[in-house]
């Protein structure tokens, strides 16, 4: 697990960063988002050690981190770059090396990666003759080549076609899955909510939000109901005549409502199943969860 | 997804952090790889040694045949045999004037001696249009000369010598200068550098760069010294490659040395700017410290206090103290003072350089302002 603990950071006189604090539990995969500015990529260089932090700790495991520690760190820039005019097999060796790899391990080991990534038949070829995508897996590779112990990984998603995006998505799961602890920003919240198992928001140098995605849903759903009749004459209009509810949304048979309390809700949902003598039927009645997005326009505010 | 990681089925890894020598030295390696496998470098350095090596063969070449174009070929006859050195030119024997004459005027002979004339010499000598200076003087009457400091030196020679160090030492670390200039930029460039960062230091790295490109630099030097010394063994130059000994010696001890310090100046300037195209603005200081010890060399070849000026500056030691060395104007113990000397100015820039380097490397976008780099806080 990587904690972050009171974290600030200044340049010149303009503060980024303002007591970040947040974990990435390791076995999860935890989605880093924020506004452009927000402060993700600082946040990031400090935990590889690129940059140092103005005060606060960086810990693994309860530890404070190392330079020996970082250096098994997977980590992939916004900013990409690779040699451009080195081939691909070559400097993934040659990265793989440098964090300690045997040769020998090394090509061992960006074979299976390419071959995973789909880059196999392409690894004698310069980076630069490469397409983006491409470019991107061969990025991807080139964090992964060392079997980190943790990932951090800057937008690893953009410029990705989406069966790429499964590929990698597959890939990272996997080191999920064995314990590592895997830290990726994304603008893209779709992505983030369908991968990601935490969820931490920075705006503004602050942290937002932080925690499981679930709790985080739990946290900002508001009193926002649903309910949709199905039959003949199905029509919520009555909906609005409810004590203790405003209607936000309105059509045939399906509404949407902000209920004072769980108690004007649960009235909504007792008269439509005993009040309906003309066949009308409910289809279904819940409690509306926010998307990540939603949730993230909210905090952001 | 079928093929399973690697690393699943093994269950562990084995990525460590290197130590710092280690890593410095795969830098290096990558450097020398990859300057090795450019055409254009391979192509640059082909046809420099053989430029070498044609110059000095050439040279070696003419000064046997006497100079340009053979012997002096001179007619005489019978009264002025005695006169004419047969060991210095070609000596034709006409029976008189008459056919010494013709023998000019044919170009069978570049010129004639005959007797007669009004200078006590009593010797005339018969050319077509201008007589062959060497002649003139064999047979003018010279006052005895007496020189109180013999030198064995040709001045000539020791001119070309000058220029010879001057154009190795300016174009090798030119050369390498550049490159080490335009790799560190690359990886800023490209960003490559913040993952490098991520697991080595800045400094690992920097110390990897000029270790790599010191490496070929002086590699090429070696290259060059060796294929001189051949050529001059094989033209017979030995007198010439026994005098310059000990200067070739020091020069590639001093161009090691140095090209060191001029590397980390290059990799420093080089990492305040972001793309390739600033990279030529940004190194011109250190460039003029190359090219001035070229410059000096070729105009005070021959001025003793200057060249013991610059045979302790660092930046021209290389190029001043194996001049004055091949002069023998130097004692043994003066070129380990000036590498002792040289020894401390790398530390010092080498300590400012990895600053500058370490401070600049991630700041991309605007040229990075030196006052910025060195500044006591990051």
């Amino acid at each position: 697990m990587i904690e972050l603990n009171g974290i600030t950071r200044s340049f010149g006189d303009r503060q980024v960063l303002d007591d970040v604090t947040f974990s990435v539990a390791g076995g999860r995969m935890t989605g880093f988002v924020g506004g452009n500015g927000a402060g993700k990529t600082t946040t990031m260089r400090i935990i590889l050690g690129v940059l140092a932090q103005g005060s606060g700790t960086v810990t693994l495991d309860g530890q404070p981190i190392t330079a020996g520690d970082r250096s098994r760190f997977g980590y992939m820039p916004e900013e990409r770059g690779l040699y451009p005019k080195m081939k691909v097999a070559e400097q993934l060796v040659y990265l793989g090396k440098l964090h300690g790899l045997s040769a020998a391990a090394a090509k061992s080991e960006v074979d299976g990666l390419l071959e995973r990534l789909g880059l196999a038949e392409r690894e004698g070829d310069t980076l630069e003759s490469l397409s983006l995508g491409n470019q991107q897996r061969a990025q991807i590779a080139a964090a992964l080549v060392h079997r980190p112990i943790a990932l951090v990984l800057d937008e690893p998603f953009s410029g990705l076609d989406p069966m790429a995006v499964d590929v990698v998505l597959s890939v990272l799961r996997d080191y999920a899955a064995q314990g590592v602890p895997v830290l990726f920003s994304s603008h893209q919240l779709d992505i983030v909510e369908r991968l990601c198992d935490d969820v931490t928001v920075i705006g503004g140098g602050r942290i937002l939000a932080s925690g499981s995605r679930e709790s985080l849903r739990a946290q900002h759903s508001g009193r926002e109901f649903e309910i949709e009749l199905t039959g003949a004459a199905a029509d919520a209009g009555w909906v609005r005549d409810q004590a203790g509810i405003s209607l936000t949304h309105l059509d045939g048979g399906y509404a949407r409502f902000e209920a004072e309390n769980d108690a004007a809700a649960q009235a909504v949902l007792a008269r439509a199943v005993t009040g309906s003598a003309d066949g009308t039927q409910v289809l279904r009645f819940g409690k509306l969860t926010p998307s990540l997005a939603q949730i993230f326009k909210e905090v952001v505010k | 997804m079928t093929t399973q990681l690697q690393h699943t089925q093994t269950g562990q890894t084995h990525s460590r952090q290197l130590g710092a020598a280690q890593a410095a030295w795969l830098v290096a390696e990558r450097e020398i790889t990859t300057k090795l496998r450019s055409k254009a470098f391979l192509i640059s350095t082909g046809v420099l040694l053989l430029l070498v090596l044609g110059t000095v063969l050439f040279g070696g070449i003419s000064s046997k045949m006497g100079g340009f174009g053979g012997e002096t070929k001179v007619a005489v006859v019978a009264e002025t045999a005695d006169h004419v050195n047969s060991e210095a030119f070609e000596v034709v024997k006409v029976a008189d004037r008459a056919a010494a004459e013709q023998a000019v005027l044919s170009e069978q002979v570049d010129a004639a001696v005959v007797p007669g004339g009004d200078t006590p010499v009593g010797l005339t000598v018969l050319a077509a249009d201008s007589p062959p200076m060497s002649l003139v003087q064999a047979l003018s009457a010279s006052p005895q000369v007496e020189l109180l400091k013999p030198t064995t030196e040709n001045p000539m020679l020791a001119y070309f010598i000058a220029i010879a160090f001057g154009i190795v030492f300016m174009m090798s670390a030119i050369t390498f200068g550049t490159t080490i200039a335009q790799s560190v930029v690359e990886e800023k460039q490209t960003r490559i550098v913040e993952i490098l960062l991520a697991t080595v230091s800045a400094r690992t790295i920097l110390a990897g760069k000029i270790l790599g490109n010191s490496i070929l630099a002086l590699g090429q030097v070696i290259a060059i010294a060796a294929l001189t010394s051949v050529g001059m063994l094989a033209t017979g130059q030995d007198l010439l490659l026994g005098e310059l000994g000990t200067a070739l010696i020091w020069f590639a001890i001093l161009f090691a040395f140095g090209f060191v310090l001029l590397a980390s100046l290059y990799a420093a300037l080089a990492s305040l700017v972001s793309r390739q195209e600033d990279v030529a603005s940004a190194v011109s200081p250190v460039m003029w410290l190359v090219m001035i010890p070229y410059i000096a060399i070729i105009m005070f070849n021959t001025n003793v206090k200057v060249l013991a000026i610059m045979s302790y500056v660092p930046f021209s030691a290389p190029v001043g103290m194996p001049m004055r060395l091949y002069l023998g104007t130097a004692e043994w113990w003066e070129p380990v003072v000036s590498l002792g000397i040289l020894v401390v100015a790398i530390a010092i820039v080498w300590w400012l350089g990895a600053r500058i380097y370490e401070r600049s490397i991630l700041r991309t976008g605007a040229k990075v302002k030196l006052k910025d780099a060195l500044a006591a806080k990051e």
